[in-house]
C-alpha cells in the first residue's frame, strides 16, 4: 500500500546576492517517488545532491514550491493535514546533541507524547517500550549527555517512536558517528522494520548502510538518478562513482574480478557474501 | 634517519583529580615522531585521541609527563606556549563551527595577524593557504557562513594551514563529507604533505582514510599508546584491534577472514588493488585463470 507519494515535486529557493538579481535555485525538480507502508527505503546521493530537502518535505517542514506531497492520503501544503503528518511522520536528524532536550533520558523520551496529552500510565508504556526497542531501557534514569554519540541517536529515535509514528526519517543519522555508534543506529533502525512495521526512509552517503534495505534511490541534482534493489543499484559501479558516490570495498574487488574473467552471477555487496563467493573461487 | 621532531616521556592527563569523576584520559604515553612523518591515529570514542592531540600544541597542560618539540619540553616555559601554537596547527572536529569572522580571507588572516606578519606576508599567505584548501579566490571576500558545508570546512582549514605550522594536526577533517569530498581533501593533506614534508598527524574513525594517507599508524586505547608501527604492521593485527572496539576496511576483514580460512594471501591487505593482485596471481599459478 502506498504511504508516501511525491508528484512533480519541485523545490526552490531564491539566492540573494547584492550584484545580480535574485536567481532561483533548483533544489529539487519535478521528482516523482512513492513509498509503500513497512518499506525500509534508502535515498543516497553526494553533498547538495538534494536528499536532504528531499528528506525534510515528508513531514512538512518544507513545504513543496512546485507539485505535492501526500502523506497517508494528504497533502502537505495544507495547513491543516501539518499536525496529523507530523504524528505519522518522525524526523531524525544529523546531529544528535541539537535534538535532545530534557536532563533524564526517559524524560526527553517522554516529551513528545506528553506534548500529544496522553495519558501519563500510557506514556508510561511508550516510553519503555520506545527505550526497549533501540536497546537503551537500562539507561533510563541516565542524563544524556554523557552518552556517545551513538547512543544519543537511539534516544532521539526513542523520542519519535514513543509518538507511535508509521514511518521514521533520518536525514544522515550517522555521519557524525564513529564506526561502532553507526553500527548501533543502523541496527535499531533495520529492527524497528523487521519487527515493528515501521517504514523507515534512511537518507545517507554511506553505501554500506544501505546493503539491508528493500529499495534504494540515488539522488543527483535533485532528480532521481537510478532506483532498484541493493544488488541491482551496488551493480552500476561506473555510475555511482561518476556521481561520487562510492560502492563498498566488497563490490569494487568483486566487480573488478568479473571485469578480468571471473563468472558471477550477482555482484555481492557486503562482507560475508564476498567471502562466501571468495571461498568458492579460490578452492 | 630522520631527526625526532616531537617526542612525549610518560605523557599522563587526569580529569576531575581528586574528585569522584577522576578519568585518566591519557595515561604514560611514551612515542617519537620523526619529521616529515605522516601519521594516523585511530582508537574508538574515549580512548584518548583529542586528550593526546590538545597536549602536543600547548592546549592543555598535562598532569604528568613532558612533551618535546624540536627537543624542547614546552611547558617548561608558559610565555612560549603561544608560539608553539603556531609551530603546531590543530585543526579541531567540525572546525567551520569556528569561523568568526566578518570574510573567509579576515578569517584566515587571523592566525598569521596574531603572529606579527607583514600585511604583504599575509596577503601571500591568504592565497596560498585558499589554493592549498581548494578554495576559490572570489569566495574570499564572501562572508564565510554564506558557504556551503564543504566550503567552509576547508575555509576552516586554510586559517590553520595559513599559519605556516611544521606540524598539522587534524581531527577527522573528514567527517560529514561525501566520498568525493573525502577523497579531494585527503588528495590535498597528500599533496602537501609531498610539497612541504612537514609533519602531519591524521585523526580519523574512518580506516579506508588512515590507509589512503598514513605511512604510519598509532593506536590509542584507554589511554595508552596500544600500538605504534607502519600502517601494514597494524592493520595486520586485525582480532586486536577489533578487541579494542575499532573497525578494519572492509577489503582487510575480507582477506583477514579468507587467510584465516587457509587461504594464501598475504596479512594486512589494505587496498582493493592489494586484494585483487593477490586473488587474480593466486589463480593464475593454479592453472584456474
Amino acid at each position: 500500500m502506498e504511504f508516501i507519494k511525491a508528484e512533480n515535486l519541485t523545490f526552490s529557493y531564491d539566492v540573494e546576492d547584492n550584484q545580480q538579481p535574485n536567481i532561483p535555485v533548483k533544489v529539487i525538480n519535478d521528482l516523482n517517488l512513492s513509498v509503500k507502508k513497512g518499506e525500509f527505503l534508502a535515498v543516497i546521493g553526494h553533498n547538495g545532491s538534494g536528499k536532504s530537502t528531499l528528506s525534510k518535505h515528508f513531514n512538512g517542514i518544507l513545504l513543496p514550491t512546485g507539485g505535492q506531497i501526500l502523506v497517508d492520503g494528504m497533502s502537505t501544503s495544507e495547513e491543516d493535514n501539518v499536525y496529523k503528518i507530523r504524528r505519522k511522520v518522525g524526523l531524525v536528524l544529523q546531529n544528535p546533541d541539537n535534538q535532545l532536550v530534557a536532563s533524564i533520558i526517559e524524560e526527553d523520551v517522554a516529551f513528545g507524547p506528553e506534548n500529544l496529552g496522553i495519558e501519563p500510565e500510557r506514556i508510561r508504556e511508550l516510553v519503555d517500550s520506545a527505550l526497549k526497542a533501540v536497546d537503551m531501557y537500562e539507561y533510563r534514569t541516565h542524563s544524556p549527555h554523557k552518552l556517545s554519540g551513538g547512543q544519543k541517536q537511539r534516544i532521539a529515535i526513542a523520542g519519535i517512536l514513543a509518538m507511535e509514528p508509521d514511518c521514521i526519517v533520518l536525514d544522515e543519522p550517522t555521519s557524525m558517528l564513529d564506526p561502532k555508534g553507526r553500527e548501533e543506529v543502523i541496527r535499531a533502525v533495520t529492527k524497528l522494520n523487521k519487527e515493528r512495521g515501521i517504514t523507515v526512509i534512511l537518507i545517507t552517503h554511506n553505501m554500506d548502510e544501505t546493503v539491508d534495505c528493500d529499495r534504494v534511490v540515488v539522488m543527483d541534482k535533485g532528480e532521481i538518478l537510478t532506483e532498484g534493489t541493493p544488488h541491482e543499484v551496488f551493480a552500476k559501479v561506473e555510475l555511482l562513482k561518476k556521481h561520487r558516490l562510492d560502492v563498498p570495498q566488497a563490490t569494487e574487488l568483486c566487480k573488478r574480478l568479473r571485469d578480468f574473467g571471473l563468472p558471477m552471477e550477482t555482484l555481492p555487496i557486503d562482507t560475508d557474501e564476498c567471502i562466501k563467493f571468495l571461498e568458492e573461487v579460490l578452492s | 634517519m630522520s631527526e625526532t621532531i616531537l617526542r612525549t616521556e610518560n605523557l599522563t592527563y587526569t580529569y576531575g583529580a581528586k574528585t569522584p569523576f577522576e578519568k585518566t584520559a591519557v595515561n604514560n604515553v611514551n612515542i617519537e615522531i620523526k619529521k616529515g612523518d605522516i601519521i594516523g591515529v585511530i582508537g574508538h570514542t574515549g580512548s584518548g585521541k583529542s586528550t593526546l592531540m590538545q597536549m602536543l600544541n600547548g592546549l592543555i597542560t598535562p598532569t604528568g609527563g613532558k612533551v618535546y618539540l624540536d627537543g624542547k619540553d614546552i611547558y617548561a616555559n608558559k610565555k612560549e606556549l603561544r608560539s608553539v601554537r603556531f609551530k603546531v596547527g590543530l585543526v579541531f572536529q567540525y572546525p567551520e563551527n569556528q569561523l568568526f569572522e566578518e570574510t573567509v580571507k579576515k578569517d584566515i588572516a587571523f592566525g598569521p595577524k596574531n603572529m606579527g606578519l607583514s600585511e604583504a606576508e599575509i596577503e601571500e599567505r591568504i592565497l596560498k593557504a585558499a589554493q592549498f584548501a581548494g578554495l576559490r579566490e572570489e569566495l574570499l571576500e564572501r562572508s564565510p557562513f554564506d558557504l556551503s558545508g564543504g566550503e567552509k570546512r576547508r575555509a576552516a582549514i586554510a586559517g590553520v594551514y595559513a599559519m605556516d605550522p611544521q606540524i598539522l594536526i587534524l581531527d577527522e577533517p573528514t567527517a560529514g563529507l561525501d566520498p568525493m569530498g573525502r577523497e579531494v581533501l585527503l588528495s590535498q593533506i597528500t599533496s602537501y604533505h609531498n610539497a612541504s614534508e612537514n609533519t602531519v598527524l591524521l585523526v580519523s574513525h574512518n580506516m579506508e582514510d588512515i590507509v589512503r594517507i598514513a605511512d604510519k599508524v598509532l593506536v590509542m586505547n584507554s589511554g595508552k599508546a596500544a600500538m605504534f608501527d607502519t600502517t601494514r604492521a597494524v592493520f595486520s593485527r586485525g582480532d586486536e584491534l577489533e578487541a579494542m572496539g575499532m573497525r578494519l576496511p572492509q577489503i582487510t576483514k575480507i582477506t583477514n577472514t579468507l587467510r584465516q580460512k587457509g587461504f594464501p594471501l598475504s596479512e594486512g591487505i589494505l587496498t582493493v588493488g592489494q586484494a585483487f593482485d593477490e586473488i587474480t596471481g593466486y589463480l593464475k599459478k593454479e592453472g584456474k585463470l
